[in-house]
C-alpha cells in the first residue's frame, strides 16, 4: 500500500501532497517537512531508499524517492511494496506528466495542480496501483481533456 | 452575429484558463488562481504567507457563500481552496461546498468537487455522509467518466456503514464492457474488503472471476485482493498456485501486448506482485513450492537485462526462493543474485542485496560470510542508510564471540546518528545483545551505562525494566551475582562523583534503585557517602519529581544501615512539604521508617532472596479501619469510575487540576515490593522474543534441513583464500558441491585493492566480526542454542504471578528451558560441538595473527558427523508425530463421567513434548463449554507437577482443578477441564496455552500450544416467544444488516434456510410468518443475539441486533459460512 505522495521542491514547499492514510492537517504539515528535512540532507550518490520518519510511521514504512532538478518525489510506501518497483513508477508517472505537459516543469506543477492530482488518480487509486503502462494513463487523461474542450465548444457555438 | 462574437469574446478569458496545453503556464498566471501563486513567491516571510493566505481564505469564503456564485467559478474557488489546503492552511467552511460541487456540477465541475473531497474529509467525517447519494447515482451513470470519478472517490475513503447501499453497484461493474471500469471496480472491493472484510464476504467467487479476465490490466488488480487473502489465510487459496504459476509463465514468455513491455521488460509490476503471492502460498510447503520451481528458475534467467526494473524482479525472485521450500540449485542461483547485489556499484542495489542478506541469513549464515569484505566497507560507507542495514545484518549474525565488536560498532554509529527514532531501535538492539551474550560483568555494565545515556529518555521503558530485573533475579550462581551487583554499585558511584547532571533521567532512577539495592555489598563505602550522593542529585535543578521519588526510596532502603540520620531527616523534611503528594509519601515514608530501624527491617529485609512477595490486592486487612470510618459516618468509597460517571453527570466540579498528584508511574508501586521495582512490566520484551525466536526454530526444521547440508566449518580462513585467489578452491564438501566453484565468478573476486595496511586492519575487523559464525551460529541464529549460549539466563517467571489464583509451587525457579524440540537440539549440538570448540578457536587464533592454515581434513570429519546427526534427528522426528494419531481415538474413554453423554467435538494433538502428549476437546454444556486438555505419558518414568495454563483475551477461562497434577504415571492419562465463557465475541477464539512440567532430573520443562475454537460452539439457542422477542429487539443498540444467499433449491427457500441455520449453529427458530423469519441466540443467558429474515430479491436479508457490539458481525460470518457449505 502507498500511504502518502508527497511532491516539494529542493526548499521544502510543497507541491502536490496526496495522503491515503488519515493524518490531522498539522500532523501532515509536520510530516512533509520531517520527510523534506530527511530527504534534502541526502546526497544525489547515496540510495533513495529511506525509513520512515518517526511522524509517518518509523521502520515500518519506507521513503522512496527521487530527485528530478528542483522537485523531489516521495512516495510513503509500507512493506508490501517493491522498492525497486516504486523507484520506477516514479519515472513512470514523471515521464507522464512529461508527455501530458511537454517538458514539465516546477510551474506545471504550481499552476496545473488539478491537473496533476488527475494524472495521478490513473496512476495510484485510494494507495493502490492502479496502472503502470504510460499509454494507458495518457489515454485516459486523453480522454478527460477531450471532455473539456468539448465543454468549452458550446459557449463560442452559441 | 455580433451576439456570437460577443459571447465569443466573453468566453475567451475563462477559456484560456482553462487550457491544458502547453506553455499554458504563462497563460493562468492571469486567473486568480495564477494572482495568489504570484503574490506568495513575492513573499519574504512565513509570517506574510499566513496573512495573504488568511485574506485569501476570507475572500473565497465570501464568495462560496453567496448565492449568486455559479458552479463554473465555484470550481475555480476549489481549485484555490485546495491550494490554500496544501500549504496547510485550513478551510474547513470549504468541505460543504466541495460537497455541493461534486452534487451539482457538470462533469467537469464534478471532477473538482470529488476532488477536492477526497483531499480534504477522512473515512470518519460526518459530511461524508452527504456524499453517498451522489456516489449513487454516478455509478449509475451512463457517462464513464462519472463512474470512474464515482469509483475513484469510493477507493479513496468511503464511510464504512454505507458500503452496503453501494454494494450491489460496484459489484455490478464488475461485469462492465470497459476493462478501465472492471479494474477500478475491482480495486474498489479491494478497499471495501480492507475496511470491512465482512461486507463482501460472498463475492470471494467475484474475484475469481476477475482473476481470469480478459483484460490483463483487470487481472493483475486483482492480484492486489489476492496477495491480501493469501497473506491471511494462504491454506485456502492453494488450489489457485497453478494458475498463478501459468500466468506467470505466459507473462515471463512475452505473451501479452508489447504495450505491457517496460524498458522492454514484459510487464515486470505483474510479475513482481506475482512473484510475492508465489513465496506466500509456497512458504514451508513443499508440494506447493514444486509446482514453482520451474517458473522461477525461468524467471532467474530471463531477467538478465541491466535496467532497474529487471533488478525488482530478480530481488523478488530471491526472496521467494528463500522463503519457499528449499531446492539447492536455485538457491545457489539466489545466492549468486545476492552476491551480485551486495558487489554492485549501483548504491540502491547494494542497499537491496543487505536486505536480502539480512533475510537469508537465517537460513545460509554462509552467504554473510562469503561477503564480509563488502560488509565491512559498508560499514564504513558515506550512505547512513547504507550503514544502518549493515548494522542490522550484523545484529542478526551477532553470537557470543562477536558481540563486543559489533555492539562497538553499533554504539559508533549511535554517536553520530541525530534520528530519534533510529536511536531508540539501536538502544534496544544493543540491549537485547548485551542481555544474551555479554562476555563478562564488566562490559555488561557498561553497555548497560553507555546505552542508558545514549538512549536518554527516549529508551522503551522495558530496557530499564528488565535490566532491574535481571539484576534482583540474577542467574544461576550466587557468587556470580554478587560480583555483577558490586560492580554496578561501583561503576554508578564513580559516575555519581562525576557529573551526574548530564545523564538521563531513566538512567538516575536505575542508578538509584541499584544503589539502594545493593551498595551495601561495597564494605568499604560507608551509607553516608552515598546518602551524600544521593543528595547532590536530589539537589539538581534539572532532577525530575519522578526521580526525585526513586532517590527517597534509595534512601529509605540505606538509612537501615544505621547510618547516620541527620541527611535523611533534613530532606524528609524539606520534602514533607512538597506539592507532590508522591514525593511527600516518600519523605514521610524516609522520616518514619530512618527513625524506627525495627519496622525498617521487618517492611523492607535486606538480602532476602526474590520470595515472590503475597500482596493481598483486596486490602482486607483495611477492613476494621473501613468500618469503623463508616460507621464514624465517612462516605461509602467508589471506585474511580464510578466516581467519573458521577461527576459527569453533576458537571458541576472538575478535579483535572488534581490529576497530577496521582501519578500511576513505576515508582507507585515499587515499595511495596522492594526486590523488583519492575514486576509491572510482568513479561518483558526481550523474554518475549526470546520464546518467540524457538516457536520460529521449530517452525522452520524442515526448510533448514535443505540448507543446511552446505554449510561448512571453514569460518573466514577458506574465504579470505577464495577471495584472494580469484578461483576458489573451497574444499568440496562430501555430500554436495559448492556454490561457487567452477563459477570462477569475477564478482566474487571483486575485493577492491586499497592499500595493504589498510586492508589488513578490514580483515582483521572482519575476522573478529564473522568468528563463530560458520560454526555453531548454523544453529545458534535459529535460536536454538540460545539457551546454552546465553549468559545471562533467566530465571523461569513465577507461574503464579500470571496465574494469580493458584497456591504457590514449591517449583518456582529451576533453570528455564524452552520447548522440547528445542531442548532436544540444543543437547544434541552441544555434545557434537563440544569437541570442535577447541579446534574452532584454535583457527580463531590462527586468523588473528594473520597466517593461513587450515586443518580442513578435521573439519570434514567433524562436518560429515554433524550432518548425519542432524539428518538422524530429522528423521527421528517425523514418524513420532505419526503415531500420535492412532493414540488419540482410545483418549474417549477417558472423558469424565458426567461430560460423556454430552457431543464434544473431535479430540485433536496440541502438542507433543519427550515424555508428554497434550490433547484437546471441547464438550458443549447447557450453559457453557468445556476444554478439555488429555496429558498423556509416554514416557517411562512418573511425570510430576504437571501445570497446565490456558489464556484468551477473548475469554474468560476457569480452571476445574487449580493446583498442578502432582504426579501423572508412565504411560498414564489425567484430563484437566477449563470452562470457558465469552468475554467479548470474536469469529474464532484463539487459547494459547503453556504446559510445565518436572523431567527426573528435577529441571522444569514447557511446552507452549495454541488451540482454536469458533465462535458456533458458544452459541446456544435462546428459547423465546414472539413477544418476548419483539421486547428484545427494540431494547438493544448493535445491528447489522446483510444479504445472504438463500437455498433456492428447496421447497420453501426461507425454512430450508432457517433450518440449516438451525443444524449448524444451533439457532432457535422462533417463528415463521410469510416471507419472514425470526430467529434467537445466545453466547451466555445475558449475551443475546436477534436475527430477523427476510426473503427479498431471491436472496435472505437478515438484520441482527444484540448488546454485544461484536456479535452481530461475527454470528453474521458463521451465518454466511454455514450457508456457502451447505
Amino acid at each position: 500500500m502507498i500511504k502518502a505522495i508527497l511532491i516539494f521542491n529542493n526548499h521544502g514547499k510543497p507541491r502536490l501532497i496526496r495522503f491515503y492514510q488519515y493524518f490531522a492537517e498539522d500532523m501532515q504539515q509536520q510530516i512533509i517537512r520531517e520527510t523534506f528535512h530527511l530527504v534534502s540532507k541526502r546526497d544525489d550518490n547515496v540510495c533513495n531508499f529511506l525509513e520512515g520518519g518517526s511522524l509517518i510511521g518509523g521502520s515500518d514504512y519506507k521513503l522512496i524517492y527521487r530527485h528530478y532538478a528542483t522537485l523531489y518525489f516521495v512516495f510513503c510506501v509500507d512493506s508490501s511494496e517493491s522498492e525497486l518497483g516504486i523507484l520506477d513508477l516514479i519515472q513512470v508517472f514523471v515521464e507522464t506528466l512529461d508527455k501530458c505537459f511537454e517538458n514539465v516543469c516546477e510551474l506545471d506543477l504550481i499552476f496545473h495542480m488539478d491537473k496533476v492530482h488527475y494524472i495521478l488518480q490513473e496512476v495510484v487509486m485510494g494507495g493502490m496501483v492502479l496502472e503502470t503502462n504510460m499509454n494507458e494513463i495518457i489515454a485516459q487523461v486523453e480522454v478527460q481533456n477531450r471532455l473539456e474542450k468539448s465543454e468549452s465548444l458550446p459557449f463560442i457555438l452559441h | 452575429m455580433s451576439d456570437v462574437v460577443e459571447k465569443t469574446l466573453t468566453a475567451l478569458p475563462s477559456l484560456l484558463s482553462l487550457d491544458s496545453q502547453p506553455g499554458s503556464a504563462k497563460l493562468s498566471t492571469n486567473s486568480k488562481l495564477g494572482s495568489l501563486i504570484r503574490g506568495i513567491t513575492e513573499l519574504t516571510s512565513k509570517h506574510e504567507e499566513e496573512k495573504l493566505i488568511q485574506r485569501e481564505l476570507s475572500s473565497i469564503k465570501e464568495q462560496v457563500s453567496s448565492p449568486n456564485t455559479t458552479m463554473r467559478q465555484m470550481k475555480e474557488l476549489m481549485v484555490r481552496t485546495i491550494y490554500c489546503e496544501m500549504l496547510g492552511y485550513e478551510a474547513t467552511f470549504s468541505y460543504i461546498h466541495a460537497i455541493k460541487l461534486a452534487q451539482q456540477g457538470n462533469v467537469l465541475e464534478k471532477r473538482v468537487g470529488y476532488l477536492a473531497v477526497s483531499l480534504f474529509l477522512n473515512e470518519s467525517h460526518e459530511l461524508l455522509l452527504l456524499l453517498v447519494n451522489t456516489v449513487l447515482k454516478d455509478l449509475q451513470s451512463t457517462n464513464l467518466i462519472e463512474v470512474c470519478m464515482a469509483l475513484t472517490v469510493v477507493s479513496q475513503m468511503f464511510p464504512k456503514d454505507m458500503i452496503p447501499a453501494i454494494l450491489p453497484l460496484v459489484e455490478e461493474k464488475l461485469n462492465h464492457s470497459k476493462e478501465i471500469i472492471r479494474r477500478k471496480a475491482v480495486l474498489a472491493l479491494y478497499k471495501f474488503y480492507l475496511i470491512a472484510p465482512n461486507q463482501v464476504q460472498h463475492i470471494h467467487n467475484r474475484f475469481r472471476k476477475a482473476l481470469c479476465d480478459k483484460d490483463p490490466g483487470v487481472m493483475s488488480a486483482s492480484l492486489h485482493i489476492y496477495l491480501q487473502l493469501i497473506q491471511e489465510n494462504p491454506e485456502s487459496y492453494k488450489d489457485l498456485t497453478a494458475s498463478f504459476v501459468t500466468i506467470l509463465k505466459q507473462v515471463v514468455a512475452g505473451k501479452l501486448p508489447m504495450d505491457f513491455n517496460y524498458h522492454s521488460v514484459p510487464a515486470p509490476w505483474l510479475q513482481i506482485q506475482l512473484l510475492r503471492i508465489l513465496s506466500l502460498l509456497g512458504k514451508s510447503d513443499q508440494s506447493t513450492s514444486e509446482v514453482m520451481y520451474e517458473i522461477l528458475d525461468e524467471s532467474l534467467r530471463r531477467a538478465e537485462m541491466n535496467h532497474n526494473i529487471t533488478y525488482a524482479i530478480l530481488y523478488e525472485c530471491v526472496k521467494c526462493i528463500y522463503t519457499i521450500h528449499p531446492k539447492s540449485e536455485l538457491l545457489e542461483k539466489a545466492a549468486k543474485v545476492i552476491g551480485n547485489f551486495v558487489l554492485s556499484q549501483r548504491i540502491n542495489l547494494k542497499y537491496l542485496g543487505l536486505k536480502a542478506l539480512t533475510y537469508v541469513v537465517h537460513q545460509d549464515p554462509r552467504l554473510a560470510l562469503q561477503h564480509q569484505m563488502t560488509i565491512i566497507e559498508c560499514l564504513d560507507h558515506p550512505d547512513v542508510i547504507i550503514k544502518r542495514e549493515t548494522l542490522e545484518l550484523l545484529f542478526r549474525i551477532t553470537n557470543d564471540q562477536n558481540v563486543t565488536v559489533i555492539v562497538e560498532k553499533m554504539l559508533d554509529f549511535m554517536s553520530i546518528n541525530k534520528e530519534d527514532h533510529t536511536t531508540a531501535d539501536l538502544v534496544g538492539k544493543v540491549a537485547e545483545l548485551a542481555e544474551k551474550y555479554a562476555p563478562d560483568n564488566e562490559w555488561f555494565v557498561e553497555t548497560m551505562n553507555t546505552v542508558f545515556s545514549v538512549g536518554g529518555d527516549t529508551l522503551q521503558p522495558d530496557i530499564p525494566n528488565s535490566f532491574l530485573k535481571l539484576l534482583s533475579e540474577g542467574f544461576d550462581d550466587e557468587e556470580e551475582n554478587k560480583k555483577l551487583r558490586l560492580f554496578a554499585v561501583n561503576s554508578y558511584i564513580s559516575l555519581l562523583q562525576g557529573e551526574p547532571s548530564k545523564l538521563p533521567q531513566r538512567f538516575l532512577q536505575a542508578i538509584c534503585w541499584v544503589l539502594g539495592e545493593y551498595s551495601h555489598l561495597r564494605e568499604d563505602v560507608e551509607p553516608d557517602l552515598v546518602l551524600r550522593l544521593l543528595v547532590k542529585l536530589l539537589n539538581i535543578k534539572s532532577t525530575s519529581s519522578e526521580t526525585k521519588s526513586w532517590i527517597l526510596m534509595a534512601m529509605t532502603k540505606l538509612c537501615s544501615g544505621g547510618a547516620p540520620l541527620s541527611v535523611p531527616l533534613e530532606v524528609s523534611e524539606t520534602y514533607s512539604s512538597s506539592m507532590d503528594t508522591m514525593l511527600r509519601q516518600r519523605a514521610q515514608e524516609l522520616q518514619y521508617l530512618s527513625q524506627n530501624p525495627e519496622l525498617q527491617a521487618r517492611v523492607l529485609p535486606r538480602g532476602v532472596s526474590q520470595e515472590p512477595m503475597e500482596v493481598d490486592s483486596s486490602l482486607s486487612f483495611l477492613d476494621g479501619f473501613v468500618s469503623e470510618a463508616l460507621a464514624a459516618g465517612a462516605a461509602p468509597y467508589k471506585p474511580p469510575h464510578q466516581r467519573q460517571e458521577e461527576l459527569s453527570r453533576s458537571k458541576a466540579l472538575s478535579l483535572e487540576p488534581y490529576g497530577l498528584s496521582l501519578p500511576i508511574s513505576m515508582s507507585s508501586c515499587s515499595i511495596a515490593d522492594r526486590q523488583s521495582p519492575t514486576l509491572l512490566s510482568v513479561s518483558s520484551g526481550l523474554s518475549g522474543d526470546r520464546t518467540d525466536h524457538s516457536h520460529k526454530g521449530g517452525s522452520t526444521t524442515l526448510k533448514l534441513d535443505g540448507v543446511r547440508r552446505v554449510w561448512g566449518k571453514e569460518g573466514y580462513l577458506a574465504q579470505r583464500e577464495s577471495a584472494e585467489e580469484t578461483a576458489p578452491v573451497e574444499a568440496p564438501s562430501p555430500l554436495q558441491p559448492l556454490v561457487q566453484q567452477g563459477d570462477g565468478d569475477a564478482s566474487y573476486s571483486q575485493t577492491p585493492t586499497p592499500i595493504p595496511e589498510c586492508e589488513q586492519e578490514k580483515q582483521q575487523l572482519a575476522s573478529s566480526l564473522f568468528v563463530g559464525l560458520a560454526s555453531q551460529s548454523s544453529v545458534c541464529l535459529m535460536g536454538k542454542s540460545e539457551q546454552t549460549s546465553q549468559r545471562f539466563r533467566r530465571k523461569l517467571k513465577d507461574p503464579a504471578a500470571s496465574f494469580p489464583s493458584s497456591t504457590q509451587n514449591p517449583l518456582v525457579s529451576p533453570p528455564s528451558s524452552v520447548g522440547h524440540l528445542l531442548l532436544d537440539s540444543s543437547i544434541s549440538s552441544d555434545l557434537i560441538s563440544s569437541p570442535e570448540q577447541t579446534h574452532l578457536s584454535s583457527v580463531d587464533l590462527t586468523v588473528a595473527n594473520g597466517e593461513v592454515e587450515l586443518p580442513d581434513r578435521d573439519m570434514k570429519g567433524i562436518k560429515s558427523t554433524l550432518l548425519r546427526e542432524d539428518s538422524a534427528l530429522a528423521a527421528g522426528s517425523s514418524p513420532h508425530e505419526e503415531l500420535d494419531r492412532p493414540k488419540d481415538s482410545c483418549l474417549t474413554s477417558h472423558l469424565p463421567a458426567e461430560l460423556s453423554g454430552l457431543p464434544h467435538s473431535e479430540i485433536t494433538p496440541l502438542c507433543t513434548s519427550p515424555s508428554l502428549d497434550l490433547s484437546s476437546c471441547h464438550v458443549q454444556k447447557d450453559d457453557s463449554l468445556v476444554l478439555l486438555v488429555f496429558m498423556k505419558s509416554s514416557s517411562d518414568y512418573d511425570i510430576q507437577q504437571i501445570q497446565v495454563q490456558v489464556t484468551c483475551e477473548e475469554l474468560e477461562v476457569s480452571c476445574v482443578c487449580d493446583s498442578p497434577v502432582e504426579e501423572l504415571k508412565s504411560h498414564g492419562v489425567v484430563v484437566c477441564q477449563y470452562f470457558l465463557t465469552v468475554k467479548s465475541p470474536s469469529v474464532y477464539f484463539v487459547l494459547s496455552g503453556m504446559m510445565s512440567h518436572q523431567i527426573p532430573d528435577n529441571s522444569l520443562q514447557e511446552t507452549q500450544f495454541s488451540h482454536r475454537i469458533p465462535l458456533t460452539s458458544f452459541l446456544r439457542p435462546l428459547r423465546l416467544s414472539t413477544e418476548e422477542y419483539g421486547t428484545m429487539w427494540l431494547a438493544f443498540s448493535h445491528d447489522t444488516k446483510q444479504n445472504l444467499p438463500l437455498m433456492m433449491d428447496a421447497e420453501e427457500p426461507l425454512t430450508a434456510t432457517l433450518k440449516v441455520l438451525k443444524d449448524k449453529l444451533q439457532l432457535h427458530v422462533v417463528e415463521i410468518i410469510g416471507n419472514e423469519g425470526i430467529v434467537a441466540c445466545c453466547l451466555r443467558q445475558d449475551q443475546p443475539c436477534l436475527l430477523h429474515c427476510r426473503v427479498h430479491a431471491g436472496m435472505l436479508a437478515v438484520w441482527l441486533r444484540s448488546p454485544i457490539p461484536e456479535l452481530p458481525d461475527c454470528l453474521l460470518y458463521h451465518c454466511q459460512r454455514a450457508l456457502q457449505e451447505s
